[in-house]
């Protein structure tokens, strides 16, 4: 039964979402609740630039809430999440995004991952061509008679182990 | 040809390698500022209190190369760099402060105890003009040219090498 609990208990731990709300003070957020999900959609994309691994919605740091503080200063200033995005890229590089954008710079990481996919694909199938290539030879006569008298003969199949 | 196949895992492996050997020797906490070689953003800061009557704002940069540097009393770091961005005033380069954050009468006793040669301090309480500048730790010091253009960002506190090998040789060769 302890032990039910426990495990139950990890599992809730676990499966637990970590909740942006831990770091958001409730005086940080908008009024209105369309404009503060843009703000908080947008909070998530942002990188915290001192944490760097966290976004600003997940980070307490003072710079992240500076950030949410900026981001929903512009929402409520009516400029859409490009502009603001471009906002910060323009003061902190395009480093502020947590998702790179599609530039020739970056294309590379965008597109790495499916080349080596392909180049790995292009190689099972080559591979195996040759393989069944191989295996689907025809016999030659000799090997043809070989094998008539291997399987005729009682003895020959059962002596080798 | 076939033969040399066996070399391909080898000739992958040292490439990845190569990759994250680079990869070990840079500092990720170290940006470059998306500023440089930009002109220095649009900001107006008041002046610390007690200490001027006027502030620091865009119109103070250019002119001839500076320095701008960004502190605060609550930073450690900071007292470490110090006595250096004195000693580059005193050789008569012109520094700047941007007080980040800090309060006015903590920033005051923090400059009276470890000298203060800023030609002009100003006091940035909310932080606002600290992010036009894309300030994210400090301290942070910016190489500003004559046409007040970012030329190059310092992050965290200067060594006596990093004044020697860095600093004092981008302001000369703006010098020219």
């Amino acid at each position: 039964m302890m032990r039910l609990f426990l495990v139950l208990a990890l599992v809730w731990f676990v499966a637990l979402p970590p909740s942006a709300n831990a770091v958001l003070r409730p005086d940080e957020l908008l009024e209105d609740p369309e404009l503060e999900a843009r703000a908080r959609a947008l909070g998530k994309e942002l990188r915290c630039v001192v944490c760097q691994n966290q976004s600003i919605d997940d980070s307490n740091a003072d710079l992240a809430q500076d950030f949410r503080r900026i981001v929903r200063e512009r929402v409520l200033a009516g400029d859409s999440d490009a502009e603001i995005r471009q906002y910060m890229v323009d003061r902190y590089g395009e480093f502020v995004l947590l998702k790179p954008p599609v530039t020739a710079g970056t294309i590379v990481l965008w597109a790495g991952p499916f080349a080596v996919l392909l180049l790995g694909a292009g190689i099972a199938v080559t591979t195996m061509r040759h393989r069944q290539a191989a295996e689907a030879a025809d016999l030659s006569p000799e090997e043809r008679e070989r094998l008539a008298r291997l399987l005729d003969e009682p003895e020959a199949r059962e002596t080798p182990r | 040809m076939r033969r040399l196949l066996f070399i391909v895992p080898a000739i992958v492996f040292l490439v990845i390698a190569g990759f994250l050997a680079i990869g070990l020797t840079r500092d990720p906490a170290e940006l470059p500022s998306a500023l440089r070689d930009r002109p220095a953003p649009d900001f107006a800061l008041p002046p610390l209190p007690g200490r001027d009557e006027e502030g620091f704002a865009r119109a103070h940069l250019g002119g001839e190369p500076m320095l701008v540097n960004v502190f605060a009393s609550w930073c450690v770091p900071c007292r470490i760099e110090h006595p250096l961005i004195n000693r580059l005033a005193e050789d008569g380069v012109v520094v700047h402060g941007l007080n980040y954050k800090d309060e006015a009468a903590a920033a005051r006793a923090w400059l009276d105890e470890l000298g203060d040669n800023f030609t002009r301090v100003g006091h940035d309480l909310d932080g606002q003009a600290g992010i036009e500048w894309g300030v994210y730790g400090v301290p942070e010091t910016y190489v500003v040219d004559a046409d007040g253009r970012i030329v190059h960002r310092h992050v965290g506190p200067l060594r006596p090498e990093d004044v020697e090998q860095e600093i004092r040789p981008i302001l000369e060769s703006l010098q020219r």
